[in-house]
């Protein structure tokens, strides 16, 4: 590299197109701004600076809807809140993808009452669970970097 | 999903009679709806505001889109087993929150609670309001445009929860506290991590001060924004850094001390002018007392045990056990059925981060609450942001709503 590249020289790299699409659509996946309870407070610590969600090119939360590639549902979800969630979510560009974070989100957590929708998959397609009662840090990125691995594998007959 | 369609609003602007002024009816003014999700609002709160320009000409929340129903489920657990329901209502002050349920359990049955145990719930109380001014700071400058404030508010409040994580093994949702004590004895660890923790917080205090207090940019965004006066906070109800800001002196740890909090010296920081600067002058002081509280709650922590013995209500050691019938009775009935506090209602408040925060329990004399109340600073706050805002540019209105510092989950449940 170094001075070929300054060049013009670059080489030839081949690879297939959906290896190639998938790496960018890991690399630069934007969540969306949207925390509900407490897990949206973990949330914003993996984005601060210790756990420093910007090492997968994920710091850019969009506040909205029509910017952002994933979401992620943290904290309990109401139904008050689910017609809400539902039309966020049906607001996203394809592709998209839903991380459910935190057992609230997954199947309700402790909350087994009138309020809470038992589970945000009864609203949204779920991509990776996270549990905890929140998470931590480390676990959501577990979560992501599940998420990253399930998109590598995805076959272009797939998309359509 | 039933009901999907039926949420989204196709009536017409008559059916809003009443909440919005008559011009808005006529046109002349905006109706503009800001949340459930807006990246300002600190989760799920929604606005609807009247406009008159960039004017704000009325503003009425809407709560409940985080409505948990944690009263009524504390109705079908033990009283011990409610106490997990507490952490979560206001997330941001867990301790808080256990710390409340638990005296007022305390109140009801009687029970004595060792010194160690007050002071330790006083230390880590006082922790916990330095965790959530933190995120109050961050979220707090990051509505107002100060990007990096987040980033070392958010550092320093990893060492909290490291402390926290060491006493109970969760960050957040600790429930630690429990009636009659704490849930087990702090480890050796402890001592010096918050040591470490005294020394190297008040240099980060300053840091914060540095990038903001003198700040420009800061002050054109704070000063005279936000106003309430002391008449108004009172009869509105407000408690807290935002009746303190306004110049009331009264805080809950000096006015009815609990927990042994007459034993601490600190200062209750108060405000002359009672707007959004005033109030961020006071939770920057207000981590430097809690920081005071720490360190003398540390210096004189007692020896001795961190429950009390009182055996109807708080179960035997695990030691007893294998020597006693009688504990293995208690350590029984206590698991299978829980306690039976007498028949009776108590209301006790403390002083949370956000203000007074009240619980109200009634007895029927089973082992389950008959009713729990939780007197919440956020909804009592969040009532009087339609008079704070009245007035102000729309643009304000995002450092409105940080400064009063509301927690969804505290004011829903």
């Amino acid at each position: 590299m170094g001075l070929t590249s300054k060049l013009g020289d670059l080489g030839v790299v081949t690879v297939r197109l959906e290896d190639a699409v998938n790496w960018a659509r890991t690399r630069a996946m934007w969540p969306m701004l949207f925390g509900l309870a407490c897990c949206a407070i973990e949330m914003m610590s993996t984005q601060a600076s210790v756990y420093d969600l910007s090492r997968f090119g994920m710091e850019l939360m969009r506040p909205s809807p029509r910017q952002s590639d994933l979401m992620i549902v943290a904290g309990r979800v109401t139904r008050k809140m689910a017609p809400v969630l539902r039309q966020l979510y049906d607001q996203m560009p394809e592709p998209k993808w839903v991380i459910s974070m935190g057992d609230c989100a997954s199947c309700g957590g402790i909350f087994n009452n009138y309020a809470i929708v038992q589970g945000v998959d009864e609203i949204v397609p779920v991509d990776v669970y996270v549990a905890g009662c929140p998470p931590r840090p480390e676990q959501l990125i577990h979560g992501i970097i599940t998420l990253h691995e399930r998109i590598k594998q995805e076959r272009i007959t797939d998309w359509a | 999903m039933t009901g999907l369609q039926d949420s989204v609003w196709e009536g017409d602007i008559q059916q809003l009679k009443g909440l919005v002024s008559e011009r808005a009816l006529s046109g002349e003014t905006m109706v503009l709806n800001m949340g459930p999700q807006h990246p300002s609002t600190h989760g799920v709160l929604r606005l609807m505001l009247e406009l008159d320009g960039e004017e704000i000409v009325s503003c009425v929340p809407d709560i409940g889109y985080l409505h948990t129903g944690i009263e009524k489920s504390m109705e079908s657990k033990r009283y011990e087993q409610a106490i997990t329901m507490t952490d979560r209502m206001d997330y941001l002050n867990p301790m808080g929150n256990n710390l409340v349920y638990c005296l007022a359990i305390e109140k009801l049955c009687e029970l004595d609670v060792p010194l160690r145990a007050q002071y330790l719930r006083v230390l880590l109380a006082e922790l916990t309001r330095i965790n959530s001014h933190l995120v109050w700071l961050g979220t707090h400058a990051l509505d107002i445009g100060a990007m990096s404030v987040f980033l070392y508010c958010f550092r320093e409040r990893e060492k909290i929860l490291d402390i926290f994580e060491m006493v109970s093994g969760q960050r957040m949702m600790s429930t630690y506290f429990r009636p009659g004590g704490l849930w087990r004895d702090v480890p050796e660890e402890f001592e010096p991590a918050v040591r470490d923790f005294i020394d190297y917080f008040p240099a980060r205090i300053d840091d914060y001060e540095r990038l903001l207090t003198n700040n420009p940019l800061w002050l054109d965004r704070t000063q005279g924004i936000g106003f309430l006066s002391a008449e108004d906070a009172i009869r509105l109800g407000c408690t807290g850094p935002v009746l303190r800001g306004s110049g009331v002196n009264w805080d809950i740890r000096k006015a009815i001390p609990y927990s042994s909090y007459d034993h601490f010296e600190f200062d209750v920081p108060l405000g002359t002018h009672g707007d959004i600067y005033d109030r961020y002058l006071i939770r920057i002081e207000e981590m430097r007392q809690s920081l005071r509280i720490v360190r003398q709650a540390l210096d004189n922590l007692p020896k001795g045990p961190v429950r009390s013995n009182n055996r109807k209500y708080v179960p035997p050691p695990r030691s007893e056990l294998g020597t006693s019938m009688e504990a293995v009775i208690h350590h029984f009935k206590l698991w299978t059925e829980g306690f039976r506090p007498p028949k009776g209602e108590v209301y006790v408040r403390v002083e949370s981060p956000r203000g007074e925060l009240g619980c109200y329990l009634v007895s029927d004399g089973s082992p389950r609450p008959w009713r729990v109340h939780f007197r919440t600073p956020s909804f009592i706050h969040l009532s009087a942001l339609p008079h704070i805002a009245k007035g102000h540019l729309i643009a304000d209105l995002v450092g409105i709503i940080g400064t009063i510092d509301i927690v969804l989950g505290d004011a829903d449940r």
